[in-house]
């Protein structure tokens, strides 16, 4: 409610201006959030220069730095398309679930367990040395999607059954999903005693824009993949799933008054595991096309905390797939540009300064501030 | 093996969970769910390491460390409590930050290990001489783990038995009603975010000054902010419970550490001595004892009909009906 | 501006000129004058949304007025917090009860305040309690946590609370609403002894026999403006009050159709189901209800009626018992099975269960038939098809809404009911089951409803009505059954008020009688 008690006891002066702070009682302009998120961008990256000045570092070499490295020429726009894609993907995972106001903060772990089903298609092996390149892509894709919704699976099932916050379930599978790689890594499949696996044959690497490079030069040394496909597309269909269909409606009921949903008839149990298996799988996806469009191999760094940023994009996408795929490639700059940048914090940073006033500028897209003159009463 | 010294190593690594839990179960009690508990505990290892180094004073350290969490986490009180942003997307927003400033400002501190002062440990006379317990609880502990002993009844105390914690409860379960009799609802859930800050600012300490010397990044706290955040659930937001929770999971950590020591294992060959792979196995084991711990407090809560604070996650405004 | 006369030897405690209030979009409170006596019950009569409660809020301290003065004792006093306004020994109970329900009954009394400064010693407040409870005739176990007492008790709670803080002035809003007919006359005579020892209350009411009992004089209230000030209760009758109140002249009893009651829909037997704390809160209802008949559920608030909707659509297991709806059995079914048996809710709660309140009216309106043709279309949801049935119902049912994209939030409660009616009128449902249909809304939009389950009752509908309104359900209803504490307790067809009453406080009517009037509990 608009203009309650909060002011102390009068005193003698007042400020000849006060901030009227009233609900809005339509609905906002279109132009109103997309304004209010690239200022809370801007406003964040202020900030994060004071810090990087106050930790002995210079704030204007760290951002030209990471401009340059990463939109500065076609060679590093197409690196940063790279590191943008498993941020879709994620992002994406992200953005179904937080639709239903179910918190999965396991984008990582779910990309661990893609990178591993996908490993094990060439590892174990499930196909054959030499099966064809599209056959590797598909099963690969399906065995990421497998183990990432499998990691989904799990603290969905416990959430509906045992009503176990997924916020801590979902970050615990994250740290056992690390530890589960690490032991595959070392004692399985481990190279020479390496912490990490073998390099893939190449009919198991997803297509690169430089593998067209021989018909047309221009794609010479881009190392654009086969994964931005899966991306885009997973972003069209999720957008087509929640803003177009039966299923979308019920998680959009369901995430806005669960009890209402109910009432409706809808389970939300039954939602709540599907929901985390299609995020998981989602975030698999993301997995695989890392290990088979990047790395090429399992190994233990395969993730700057994608997973992690998969939080922010949703979050500044306001959960739009659509949106996703700019705020993903925003994002892939700056983890791309920010490895070289020192210290080496700054990229997280970043991050967390953009989320936290992403969030505070919120309270502008629910209420009318406005500035206006103290009447004398 | 020795198993009191694993039991009391435990209780010092479970010290370092002891003041994270109480500190959120504080923040919970009041209303406000902070997720940041992870950030938090690293920008106070960071602080308190960093002091410590500077100064050559661990106590400063210390002092400084708790400030400085407390500090980052009137952010979070900022966003959820008076912008009323949802508290669960604010907490983990401040979890990147705190993370992301204790990595830019930690740069280069890793490299000190050797020249940082530490807080002291002794022995208590008397008490170290029970048998069993003294040697768990009392030989050779940092000063910090005494402290949480007497830490533990004194939250508890705080909470039920005061007029401070009355109220505290009361905002946490209804701040309308607490409002309409001149409780200051804002002030005292900033207050409480604040406590909770500075004890998750004292965990880190307690890690970095103490427990397991040294700044190692993110590394330095691996997780256990995030398992307090699960334990306070177990607790049911009471400090005697989230103690029990917090020595258990610590004794649990050490043994995943210990147990590749010896060869034999009850007369056994020892696993994890033959194939240390198998100890990434072990690695796993707190955090999937959190999640079981989760399924038990959730279930015992369900039984019992106990259920967190009733405000919990909803901001306050006032002269709006209900909570 | 007609300056009320007090008389002289009569001490206006409370004072309050020209006090005005908006929130966005209504004005609240518009000039409005009160005063109140020493020692006297004053009235403050109005409709639901007349403003009642937020000039009492004023005087809390919870809102703070656009303009006016309040003087208390003389001294001039607007208040910025309510925490001022207890200070000036003004007490206001909420109609939602303002209690902590996990502490004890002492430790809600003794939240904020100074005494004891730290250490609470609960045992040594007891004592102090208890005599202040004596002094009022207020009973209630000084070391029981809140959740435990029944809502009648709470009240106590909170009146002892303001007591307790020296409260010479006491607010009550809708006190009677939540209580059963033989608590009602407890608390009068609780109302009664503090004006005998001086204290001074103002009793907000919309009930125009409660007021016409208790009250010694009244301030009509309607659409923000004073419409009676301060006139003496007994140079008035009801039908003057509920003019100067509605503004017009007041339908008691709404146009009913003589209806053929048809087949049997409805049939439950020896219902037993849980509520929220894990209690038996059914304990073994049978009833049952025909086409073209509305049956009443009256009973006291809390005594299973919400936990019987739920059950009976599906929403809340039952643990023992038999619903049948139209010869099929839909005990423990899914609740899209009922809906499509033709099962429809109107819940008590409308922001709560009944509505999304970010979303659409258009996608609240789709709710029950969102899966269904031409809606649901293969696996989408058919937008143009929706946005022309959102349209339609807008039209038919006259929802004020600048378009059918517009968050339900920001509707009133009365257009949020009929977004809500839209939707389950609008399928068409064998048996329609609505709990509290009218709650809080004003008097058109009360007529509008029960027009509608009028209508639809007519139209062949089996009609089950849970409300705590008495006449509301006389007037409906063909018959009413009396739930207490989760059993049937009875069946009138006549519409006997006075064994309604009895029942409600937990009589059998086979009992009435027998034991002779006024014998309760």
């Amino acid at each position: 409610m608009a203009e309650i008690n909060n002011t102390k006891s009068a005193s003698s002066w007042k400020f000849p201006f006060r901030i009227k702070i009233e609900n809005r009682v339509d609905n906002p302009p279109k132009w109103l959030s997309p304004t209010l998120s690239v200022g809370a961008i801007i406003i964040a990256l202020l900030i994060g220069a004071i810090v990087i000045w106050m930790g002995g570092g210079n704030p204007w070499a760290a951002y030209s730095h990471i401009a340059k490295y990463s939109l500065g020429s076609v060679g590093v726009l197409s690196d940063t398309l790279v590191k943008a894609i498993p941020l879709m993907l994620v992002g994406l995972a992200c953005s179904i679930a937080f639709r239903m106001k179910l918190w999965n903060i396991g984008a990582e772990g779910q990309f661990f367990l893609g990178a591993f089903g996908a490993s094990l298609v060439v590892l174990l092996p499930i196909l054959p040395e030499d099966a064809p390149k599209w056959l590797f892509i598909i099963t690969m894709a399906f065995f990421g999607m497998l183990f990432g919704a499998l990691w989904g699976f799990i603290p969905g099932l416990l959430k509906a059954r045992y009503n176990v916050n997924e916020i801590i379930s979902t970050l615990m599978m994250n740290y056992i999903a690390i530890e589960w790689n690490n032991y595959f890594i070392y004692a399985v499949w481990s190279e020479r005693g390496f912490q990490m696996s073998r390099m893939f044959q190449r009919n198991a690497w997803l297509p690169r824009l430089s593998d067209l490079s021989t018909r047309w030069p221009f794609f010479s040394g881009l190392t654009t993949h086969f994964g931005l496909v899966f991306a885009v597309l997973a972003a069209i269909i999720l957008w087509l799933i929640l803003s177009k269909s039966k299923w979308g409606y019920e998680i959009r009921l369901i995430g806005d008054n669960p009890k209402a949903a109910e009432y409706a008839g809808i389970s939300i149990k039954k939602n709540i595991v599907l929901v985390m298996m299609v995020s998981g799988a989602l975030a698999g996806l993301a997995g695989m096309s890392e290990i088979g469009g990047v790395v090429h191999r399992l190994q233990g760094a395969i993730s700057p905390g994608y997973g992690y940023t998969g939080i922010i994009i949703a979050w500044l996408a306001k959960l739009n797939p659509l949106a996703v795929i700019l705020a993903s490639i925003l994002f892939g700059a700056l983890i791309l540009a920010g490895r070289e940048v020192q210290p080496a914090g700054i990229p997280t940073l970043i991050q967390g300064m953009i989320m936290v006033t992403l969030i505070a500028s919120d309270f502008f897209y629910r209420n009318r501030v406005t500035i206006i003159r103290r009447v004398e009463d | 093996m020795d198993l009191l010294i694993i039991l009391a190593s435990g209780v010092a690594t479970g010290t370092v969970l002891l003041y994270a839990t109480v500190g959120e179960a504080f923040a919970e009690r009041s209303g406000i769910l902070n997720l940041g508990v992870e950030g938090m505990m690293l920008i106070g290892a960071m602080a308190a390491y960093k002091t410590a180094a500077a100064t050559g004073n661990a106590w400063l350290g210390l002092l400084v460390a708790m400030l400085a969490a407390g500090l980052i986490s009137q952010v979070h009180a900022f966003i959820t409590i008076t912008l009323q942003a949802d508290q669960v997307i604010s907490g983990l927003a401040l979890n990147f930050l705190a993370t992301g400033i204790s990595l830019v400002l930690g740069e280069g501190l890793t490299s000190l290990r050797d020249v940082v002062p530490q807080l002291p440990k002794f022995t208590i006379p008397g008490l170290a001489q029970i048998p069993w317990l003294g040697r768990v609880f009392f030989d050779n502990q940092s000063i910090l783990v005494y402290a949480g002993f007497l830490f533990i009844p004194l939250a508890w105390y705080y909470i039920n038995r005061t007029r401070p914690g009355l109220h505290l409860r009361a905002v946490g379960e209804y701040p309308a009603a607490a409002d309409t009799l001149g409780i200051h609802v804002y002030f005292l859930r900033y207050f409480y975010v604040f406590v909770g800050g500075t004890l998750a600012g004292l965990a880190g300490a307690t890690i970095s000054l103490s427990i397991s010397p040294g700044w190692f990044g993110a590394l330095t706290t691996a997780g256990q902010g995030w398992i307090a955040v699960g334990l306070v659930i177990f607790a049911q937001w009471n400090p005697i419970r989230a103690a029990f929770g917090a020595y258990t999971f610590g004794a649990l950590r050490r043994l995943v550490l210990d147990i590749q020591a010896p060869v034999l294992i009850f007369g056994l060959a020892n696993p994890f001595y033959s194939n240390l792979n198998y100890a990434f196995f072990l690695k796993m084991l707190p955090y999937i004892f959190t999640v079981v711990f989760l399924v038990i407090g959730s279930r015992e809560a369900n039984r019992k009909r106990i259920g967190s604070p009733a405000a919990l996650g909803l901001p306050y405004i006032r002269g709006q009906r209900g909570l | 501006m007609d300056q009320e006369i007090t008389p002289p030897g009569i001490e206006n405690v409370i004072s309050m000129r020209g006090i005005s209030k908006r929130f966005p979009g209504v004005i609240a409170n518009d000039q409005v004058d009160f005063d109140l006596r020493r020692g006297e019950v004053h009235a403050l009569l109005g409709e639901n949304g007349a403003g009642k409660s937020t000039l009492m809020n004023v005087l809390a301290g919870l809102y703070r007025a656009e303009g006016g003065t309040i003087t208390v004792h003389g001294k001039v006093a607007n208040f910025n917090s309510p925490k001022e306004s207890i200070d000036a020994g003004i007490g206001m109970v909420h109609q939602h009860f303002m209690l902590v329900p996990s502490q004890s009954v002492t430790e809600n009394i003794l939240l904020g305040l100074e005494e004891p400064r730290f250490r609470m010693k609960l045992s040594e407040f007891d004592k102090k309690i208890e005599t202040i409870a004596e002094q009022f005739g207020l009973h209630v176990d000084p070391e029981a946590k809140i959740w435990q007492l029944s809502v009648g008790e709470q009240q106590r709670v909170e009146i002892l609370k303001m007591l307790y803080r020296g409260a010479d002035v006491l607010i009550m809003d809708e006190p009677t609403a939540v209580l059963a007919p033989s608590e009602i006359e407890e608390l009068f005579n609780t109302l009664r002894s503090m004006t005998d020892q001086g204290k001074s209350i103002v009793f907000i009411s919309h009930k125009l026999h409660e007021v016409m009992e208790i009250s010694d004089r009244v301030t009509v209230l309607q659409k923000g403006r004073v419409t009676s000030s301060g006139i003496n209760t007994s140079d008035v009758t009801r039908a003057d009050l509920a003019h100067l109140m509605v503004g017009r002249e007041v339908v008691f009893r709404v146009q009913k159709n003589e209806v053929q009651a048809g087949d049997l829909v409805l049939s439950v037997e020896n219902l037993k189901a849980m509520n929220d704390k894990g209690l038996q809160s059914l304990n073994g209802v049978s009833l049952n209800v025909r086409q073209g008949e509305i049956v009443g559920l009256a009973g006291v608030a809390g005594n299973g009626q919400n936990e019987l909707a739920e059950t009976l659509v599906g929403l809340r297991e039952a643990i023992e018992g038999k619903i049948t709806v139209n010869e099929k059995e839909v005990t423990n079914k899914p609740v899209k099975l009922g809906i499509r048996h033709g099962i429809s809710l109107i819940p008590a709660d409308r922001t709560q269960v009944g509505t999304a309140p970010n979303l659409s009216v258009t996608d609240n309106v789709i709710m029950k038939n969102y899966d269904q043709k031409p809606i649901g279309q293969g696996w989408m949801v058919n937008s143009s098809e929706a946005g022309k049935y959102a349209s339609e119902l807008k039209e038919a049912y006259d929802i004020i809404v600048p378009t059918i994209d517009t968050s339900v939030r920001l509707l009133s409660g009365g257009n949020l009911q009929k977004v809500i009616l839209a939707r389950e009128i609008s399928s068409e449902p064998k048996l329609m089951i609505a709990v509290q249909p009218t709650r809080g809304l004003d008097v058109g939009a009360i007529e509008g409803v029960q027009k509608l389950l009028l209508s639809q009752r007519e139209s062949g509908a089996a009609i089950l009505l849970i409300s705590e309104e008495l006449e509301e359900l006389l007037s409906l209803s063909d018959r009413i059954y009396v739930i207490y504490e989760g059993e049937i307790m009875g069946e009138i067809a006549d519409g006997d008020i006075e064994k309604i009453g009895q029942m409600m406080t937990g009589t059998r009517l086979e009992q009435i009688g027998k034991e002779g009037v006024g014998s309760n509990g």
